[in-house]
């Protein structure tokens, strides 16, 4: 069976999983946590783009996040756009300004990008808290409407579940073409060797502005669907530690790898609430939990898990790309 | 096809390359050798964009390729493999190709996320495509394996096939027989061959005096950054100066 094929089962096999998910969980607590998995995914799959396929650190991305979540916030609540044109603008927006950002920021390497992009990620943190006239300062924005298409307001669990999930679905299968592409491979080559990428003729420069503003413009899509989702943001939720969860999110996942993504979001966003268990103590499990993992699955959970089958199974040749 | 035309490279104080000119034939296989700091590499490096020299220009296909990055050379068939390789170790032997038929394709990022028709077509094509320069190299048998696990002889050979799968007008290679053993750097003449056979011009910086020998059509030989001699293989064995060069003068 040809790797494509593989992929697109897998795809309707989740797919499927996804549909039928409320059936079992309707309206409870763990439909609204399901919900910010969804939002998360497609925030670790658009940083793994940038992060595990080009090679690029980013520790300013809750930015994207944030910067769609408020254009989007901002049109609808204080000028009364439609959420979904809203949308748009917020994704156009943020891609621009990721593109425009993305050339001079993208010259630098490793640490010195990594500083950078915290500093991008830290003045838009602060921006958010200081224009109080437009955003609503610390205490927020309230009063963003739900989304909604003819008569259908989405305005409970299930609803958002329906419509978080489809994007995310969406994001997921795109991704999923993209990494197995010509761009796909170029990002990788990129990634082992930017040299011999660009004597193969791949434009290093400028593929890695492209991918930044394209991984910009999911995030803020992300962050589009999460103020029409909760009705309420604020720039809490859009700082510094939420850009590391986010890297933290793909490293864990697996790096380059979609569903990877998908596992480290589920993870990061479901682990937090398991611990509550453990009270106070839940920060002290959930660091130990990072350490075992980095430490014991370097390549992932996508990776470490059929790796621990692995010694039990006979080795199974594999032909072609790997992007699970 | 290929005219460096009065090359100097100033590095801080040293001056590594100082006035180099000459030309390279089309469909040739010409061998730049030299002593140890000879500029060889530096040279290559210059030609290939990774460089800027400090002065002098080069001329390839009687354009002036002066300051043109290594992307903008692999679109006009300038291609070159590494004296250290420099594989994309994580991915296929078989990817590693397809990169090289990065230029040979023209899908973006809209039309690869969206699959659609003249990607899909553009995909199969490229495929095909990357198994031929495989086999042409010998390494069919690998396709599916991580290239980061290929061992050493088979790597560089890898980095050929790449190369060719650019179809380039004119291919560099530094150093490639280095760490090759025998039965190894006898493979890699006769591919060599094949490929100055195939219409392509072929470079090479080599230490290996046997195989520049054996193989060039035609010699430049470097020392402390000038041009020392220029001519063929016989005529290069029998000129004194190279002979001082590489012996010691009296």
């Amino acid at each position: 069976m040809s790797h494509m094929k593989k992929e697109m089962i897998k795809f309707l096999l989740f797919t499927a999983a996804v549909i039928i998910t409320p059936l079992f969980f309707s309206g409870g607590y763990l439909m609204n946590v399901l919900v910010f998995v969804g939002i998360n995914t497609m925030l670790a799959i658009a940083l793994n783009l940038l992060l595990g396929f080009a090679g690029q650190i980013s520790l300013g991305h809750a930015a994207f996040f944030g910067l769609g979540s408020y254009i989007s916030g901002v049109l609808t609540a204080t000028h009364g756009f439609d959420p979904w044109l809203a949308m748009l603008i917020a994704a156009i927006a943020t891609f621009l300004m990721a593109f425009l950002l993305g050339f001079p920021i993208l010259k630098l390497k490793g640490h010195y990008l990594a500083m950078a992009t915290l500093g991008f990620g830290i003045i838009v943190y602060i921006s958010l808290n200081e224009t109080v006239g437009l955003t609503g300062g610390p205490s927020g924005l309230s009063g963003i409407p739900n989304l909604q298409i003819s008569s259908l307001l989405f305005d409970n669990d299930v609803k958002n579940f329906y419509l978080i999930w489809t994007f995310a679905l969406v994001t997921i299968l795109l991704s999923t073409n993209l990494a197995n592409s010509r761009i796909g491979r170029a990002l990788r080559a990129i990634h082992d060797s930017e040299i011999a990428a660009r004597v193969m003729g791949v434009n290093a420069s400028f593929l890695k502005v492209q991918i930044f503003a394209l991984s910009a413009l999911i995030s803020a899509v992300a962050g589009s669907l999460y103020a029409h989702t909760m009705t309420f943001i604020s720039p809490a939720s859009f700082g510094f530690n939420f850009s590391v969860e986010l890297v933290t999110m793909v490293v864990i996942g697996g790096l380059g790898s979609i569903y990877g993504s998908l596992l480290g979001a589920a993870l990061l966003t479901l682990l937090p609430e398991f611990l509550r268990t453990f009270q106070d103590y839940d920060i002290i499990v959930y660091g130990l939990l990072l350490i075992v993992m980095t430490m014991f699955m370097p390549g992932g959970l996508v990776r470490g898990i059929p790796g621990l089958f692995g010694a039990l199974l006979p080795k199974r040749m594999e032909g072609g790309g790997e992007n699970a | 096809m290929l005219d460096v035309k009065n090359i100097t490279k100033i590095f801080g104080g040293l001056t590594a390359l100082d006035d180099v000119s000459f030309s390279i034939r089309k469909r040739e296989i010409t061998g730049i050798i030299g002593p140890n700091g000879a500029g060889k590499t530096t040279l290559f490096n210059i030609i290939t964009g990774i460089y800027t020299q400090s002065a002098g220009t080069i001329y390839f296909n009687n354009k002036n390729i002066t300051g043109y990055p290594p992307e903008k050379l692999a679109g006009l068939g300038l291609v070159r493999t590494f004296q250290n390789i420099e594989l994309f170790g994580q991915m296929s032997v078989q990817e590693n190709v397809m990169v090289g038929l990065h230029t040979r394709s023209r899908s973006g990022i809209i039309s690869c996320a969206f699959k659609l028709p003249g990607h899909v077509k553009e995909e199969r094509d490229v495929r095909g495509k990357a198994l031929h320069w495989l086999e042409f190299c010998g390494l069919s048998d690998f396709s599916g394996l991580e290239a980061a696990n290929l061992p050493f002889g088979k790597g560089r050979m890898l980095e050929i096939a790449r190369a060719l799968a650019l179809q380039p007008d004119i291919i560099l290679m530094d150093e490639p027989a280095a760490g090759l053993n025998n039965r190894e750097t006898n493979h890699l003449a006769d591919i060599i061959r094949k490929i100055r056979d195939s219409g392509v011009t072929v470079v090479l910086v080599e230490h290996d005096m046997e195989l520049i020998m054996d193989i060039c059509d035609s010699i430049v030989v470097l020392d402390l950054g000038k041009k020392l001699a220029e001519g063929t293989p016989r005529q290069i064995q029998e000129n004194p100066a190279v002979i001082a060069a590489y012996l010691g003068s009296d």
